[in-house]
Order: structure tokens, then C-alpha cells, then sequence
């Protein structure tokens, strides 16, 4: 049966069970999501899981909508509305009840423990998630260059990032990439 | 105080009058999550401490540090599971439940428009270079996040923790291995690690 199975229960399966395990949000489970959606699932190419990042951080709006871009190419509208869900609501309520049962005035040292322990944790998964999509995307010389160039400036400035993405779009077009 | 409040809400808070404002509605929840999503390119944060501690007033820096670590610690979209928490605090499942629709609804509308001209004209030449060219980009903005967020590690000389990190981007990066596999050894280690590092310097 699992071949006719319902695509948009299978994309609520994968990224709710996905978002239990996204450590240090969204950008650090990239690599689960291309590992799953390119590879295990062939659901995108590796050129689309590019192409759906990019759309993704040129959106505004909380990162984690690389996910709904994901069930769309998958099932159209309810695919993403699906994903989309499916990747918020159980790590949501799971924060809703963990913020009641610790209360409000609690000094466990627990949440700043646990936190510090996951921080080098988040920055390794997030530098995997630069590899996986730069792999897709930097497949020149000068493509490698204008992402060296997007970090100096997003690392030594204050520039909104937003200029950043429009000038590498511009950069594209004009067929430098 | 310069606002006309009924007598009538809730109680008296019990910091100064100018230090925080009465809580918000569900509409106003609602509002003011569209607004910070809206205007969030390359992450919601900033723009969600700036509107709730700076703007708003609705939580002092600390209580929002406090929510903020809460939510980071916890897995999934950190800003998610902090607008869904915050909302709650301040008009219950209600409040978390607009807050969450503020946050998520109006992007995930543009972005479903995004995902449906990019499956018609994904193919086309010339969005193709355009496409390719922010994908570069956006690697490019992800590197300096990560740089960012090494720098306090590298300043304090976090070897055990600079280690760990180069050993998750190896596992996942590299090596593509299962995120939940990786993850149920790491953690326990990075726990473990963690635990003992602060009792020998407690």
C-alpha cells in the first residue's frame, strides 16, 4: 500500500517527526530536509532544493517557509499548508506546555544547561546546512565568489540582507554566475 | 498616564506604569505578528525583540531573554515556538493561536504565490540566472551566520565545544548521516560535557 500512499500524510509524517529533531531551528535542519525530500524521497532535484532555498530566504517571514515550499512542489496548496503545519504546531504546543510547567518565576538551571549544550550542536548543523545548498548552488568559480563576497558583507556589516540576495539575483541576470 | 484605561482590566501591574504596557488583544496579537514577519528578511528575531521589548513594551528585555532561551532550547522554528508562547502568556490558546496565524499566515501567502509562479516559470532562462545568482547569495548570508555565532566560542577558547561543532558538520554536512542518529549520540555527550565542564568551574 505504500505505493498510493496519501502524499500530504506523508509530508506531515516526515516533517512533524523532523521538527522534534530541529535543533537550533529551521536553517539547521536543512540538511535533514535535502537528505529527505532530494535523496530519500527524490520529491525535488538537488537544482530545485536550490532554487526553493533561495526562495525561501528571499521571503520574508520566519525561516522555517523552505518547508512550505517543499509540500508545494510535492501536492500543490494543501501539500504546503500540510508542511508547513506539520513542521510548527508539535514543537509549538510541546514549548506552550514545557513554558507552563516550568512557570514563570522557576530558576531551573535545566533550560540554560540544555542550552548551552546545544548551542555548538545548532552552529555545526547550520554549517552543514551552507554545504549541502553551496554544493547545489556554488558550481563556478565566480558563483563561489559572489557567496565569499555575500558573507564578508553580512559578517562585517550591518547591510540588510535583503540588498544582499538582490544584488547576487542582479549578479545572476546578468549572467556573471 | 496619558491613556484613558477603564478601571476595570485586569490588575494592577506591579511594575511601573512607564516600563510596560496593558496586555494586548487578540486582533492586536494578531497585527503585530504580521508586521514583525513581514518585515523579517533573513530571520524574524530582531525584529520580534525590537517590536515586543522596544515598541510595544509588552515584556521587559529580561522576560524576553528568559521566553527567548525557553524556546531555543526546545526543537523546531525557534520563533514559532516563541510567538506561539508568547501569545499564550497573554490571552491563552487564543492569544498563541493568533499570534501564530500573525506570524506564519500572510508570508506563508506570498510564499505559496512564490512557489506557484515558480512552478510555471521555474524553467525560464533568464529567472533560472536569477534564481542561481540568489542561491549564492543566500549560501553566502547562512556562512555568515555561522561565523557569528562561533565568534563567542572562539573568544572564550571553547576547544570541547569547537570540536563537537566540527564533528556534527562533518556527520551531517559531509557525511550526510540521519539527523535523529546523529542527534541521540551528540546530545547526551554535549549534555554530559556540559554538566561537568560547569561543575568543575562552580
Amino acid at each position: 500500500m505504500n505505493a498510493n500512499e496519501n502524499p500530504v500524510w506523508s509530508l506531515v509524517l516526515t516533517f512533524g517527526l523532523m521538527s522534534l529533531f530541529a535543533v537550533g531551528g529551521a536553517n539547521a535542519a536543512i540538511p535533514e530536509m535535502h537528505r529527505v525530500a532530494v535523496d530519500l524521497r527524490h520529491w525535488l532535484t538537488d537544482k530545485q532544493f536550490a532554487d526553493v532555498f533561495a526562495i525561501s530566504q528571499l521571503s520574508p517571514g520566519p525561516n522555517v517557509l523552505i518547508v512550505t515550499l517543499i509540500g508545494y512542489a510535492v501536492a500543490g496548496f494543501w501539500g504546503a499548508l500540510a508542511a508547513t503545519l506539520a513542521m510548527c504546531l508539535p514543537t509549538a504546543v510541546l514549548a506552550y506546555g514545557v513554558s507552563r510547567l516550568l512557570g514563570r518565576s522557576s530558576r531551573s538551571p535545566w533550560p540554560a544547561m540544555i542550552q548551552a549544550a546545544l548551542v555548538p550542536l545548532s552552529i555545526g548543523l547550520m554549517g552543514a546546512s551552507a554545504l549541502i545548498v553551496a554544493q547545489a548552488a556554488d558550481r563556478t568559480f565566480l558563483a563561489v565568489l559572489v557567496t565569499l563576497v555575500a558573507a564578508v558583507l553580512a559578517f562585517a556589516t550591518r547591510l540588510n540582507p535583503l540588498w544582499i540576495l538582490l544584488a547576487g539575483g542582479c549578479l545572476g541576470l546578468a549572467g556573471v554566475i | 498616564m496619558t491613556l484613558d484605561s477603564p478601571p476595570a482590566t485586569a490588575a494592577v501591574p506591579d511594575v511601573p506604569a512607564s516600563d510596560r504596557q496593558p496586555p494586548p488583544g487578540v486582533m492586536t496579537l494578531f497585527v503585530a505578528f504580521a508586521k514583525m514577519s513581514l518585515a523579517g528578511f533573513g530571520g524574524v528575531l530582531p525584529f520580534a525583540r525590537r517590536a515586543i521589548v522596544d515598541q510595544h513594551r509588552w515584556m521587559t528585555a529580561d522576560e524576553f531573554n528568559e521566553t527567548f532561551a525557553l524556546c531555543h532550547f526546545l526543537p523546531g522554528p525557534n520563533i514559532v515556538n516563541l510567538t506561539f508562547v508568547f501569545g499564550s502568556r497573554f490571552r491563552g490558546i487564543v492569544g498563541a493561536v493568533a499570534a501564530l496565524a500573525g506570524l506564519i499566515g500572510p508570508p506563508l501567502v506570498l510564499v505559496m504565490i512564490l512557489a506557484a509562479l515558480y512552478a510555471h516559470y521555474g524553467e525560464i532562462a533568464a529567472l533560472r540566472r536569477v534564481l542561481a545568482g540568489i542561491s549564492c547569495a543566500a549560501v553566502g548570508l547562512l556562512v555568515a551566520v555561522v561565523f557569528r555565532m562561533m565568534l563567542p566560542m572562539v573568544k572564550r577558547r571553547d576547544v570541547v565545544g569547537l570540536l563537537l561543532m566540527v564533528a556534527i558538520f562533518i556527520a551531517i554536512g559531509v557525511l550526510q548521516l540521519s539527523l535523529q542518529a546523529v542527534l541521540l549520540v551528540a546530545i547526551p555527550i554535549s549534555l554530559a560535557i556540559t554538566f561537568v565542564v560547569r561543575r568543575l568551574s562552580a
